[in-house]
């Protein structure tokens, strides 16, 4: 929420407030601000981007060993719900789809049903060698080559499994893409 | 371990009689051939017989032969729980002959037949329900055959016109390589390196002195 009459402060843009009296000083203009005028003046773009990003709520779509990490990152260590990222398992809740393994053919048609079901806007994460291209499995008579081939991707996540860390630099920087990109309409 | 494997072996042949046609013992593992058509009766009698007692099917495969006539080999593999003892028995058989279904002997049979019908195409008679079980739905070949090949004929794509996935011909931008996995030093046995000129010579003449 980008208060357009107090220039600097932009939590949407990802930037942090400072701390201490920096952090102070913002806060009581705004609460100033509140109690003067009785609103705030933001930038409704900015402000459901900040909404989107704040709660990407992914299909939990684990194929193979790749769901691994997956959970891994979901897990304390790393904790994905910091983010606001909740494993959902119905595509109707969904906002982002992580395919994390590998597709085959006889996968393809429910992947992409499950894509279908979910609610726009909605968003890919590619997780891994076999989603992103076949990897191991390319030659491979039984296996799409590359989840590209069946529905749009935002974001590629290289590794063979990526690491937890990996997949939470992936879900960063897909949030930076909605916020660079995102709009009301897309 | 041998012993017991060599006399059970003796035992199987003087009870199988004509429908065993090979016992062996290799490795501490005993491997019998049986006749296509009596492997529910071979299977039935290793499962009930009190020196058997192979109450355990662990597995059903296949292997093909492709220069071989008849050309697939199927291979049961057993467990006897109560004689800590196991047994492999392998039978041949081609495309066109059926091999008789175990899946009444032993009922995880059904599923391990239907994946070798999937995976080798060699037909299971009586079999309650063969279908394929991994590959495809509409699937067509049978990928463990050694004359399938590596990448298939069909592949799969999401059509943005008829809103489907749909199946084409293989089309691959680069041929599939084989590399060689030999490993490098392997040709490095005989190569003496400088100051190594010694090396081997030296023990030996020590242990002669030795002895």
């Amino acid at each position: 929420m980008s208060a357009v009459t107090q220039p600097g402060i932009d939590p949407a843009a990802g930037q942090p407030i400072g701390p201490g009296a920096e952090q102070d000083e913002i806060l009581a203009r705004v609460t100033q601000e509140l109690q003067d005028k009785g609103f705030v003046l933001a930038n409704v773009d900015k402000l459901v981007n900040w909404a989107r990003t704040g709660s990407l709520w992914p299909m939990t779509f684990g194929l193979a060993c790749c769901a691994v990490e997956m959970i891994h990152a979901y897990m304390s260590r790393y904790d994905l719900d910091r983010f606001g990222v909740v494993p959902r398992p119905s595509p109707r809740q969904s906002d982002v789809m992580i395919v994390a393994g590998t597709l085959t053919n006889k996968m393809a048609p429910a992947f992409r049903k499950v894509y279908d079901q979910m609610a726009e806007p909605r968003y890919v994460i590619s997780m891994g060698s076999c989603a992103n291209g076949g990897g191991y499995y390319h030659y491979s008579y039984a296996i799409v080559r590359g989840c590209d081939r069946v529905v749009p991707v935002d974001v590629y996540v290289p590794g063979c499994p990526p690491t937890a860390e990996a997949l939470v630099y992936g879900i960063l920087q897909l949030q930076k893409k909605i916020k660079r990109t995102g709009a009301l309409w897309r | 371990m041998d012993q017991a494997l060599k006399e059970l072996a003796e035992h199987l042949r003087d009870q199988l009689g004509a429908k065993l046609t090979e016992a062996e013992v290799r490795l501490g593992e005993l491997t019998i051939t049986v006749q296509r058509d009596s492997i529910v009766e071979v299977l039935k009698s290793l499962r009930d017989d009190s020196n058997c007692m192979f109450h355990q099917l662990m597995d059903v495969c296949g292997v093909d032969y492709p220069d071989e006539s008849p050309r697939f080999e199927i291979v049961y593999n057993l467990l006897s729980m109560t004689h800590n003892t196991r047994i492999r028995v392998k039978l041949r058989t081609d495309e066109d002959d059926p091999v008789p279904s175990v899946a009444g002997v032993f009922s995880t049979a059904n599923w391990f037949e239907r994946e070798i019908w999937d995976m080798y195409g060699v037909f299971f008679s009586d079999h309650p329900d063969l279908r394929r079980l991994l590959t495809d739905y509409g699937f067509e070949g049978h990928p463990l055959r050694k004359d399938f090949p590596l990448t298939g004929y069909v592949e799969v794509r999401y059509d943005d016109e008829q809103k489907r996935v749909v199946y084409e011909p293989v089309k691959l931008t680069q041929e599939f390589r084989n590399f060689d996995f030999e490993s490098p030093w392997e040709g490095m046995e005989r190569v003496v390196l400088p100051g190594d000129e010694k090396a081997e010579a030296e023990p030996e003449e020590e242990e002669t002195e030795a002895s």
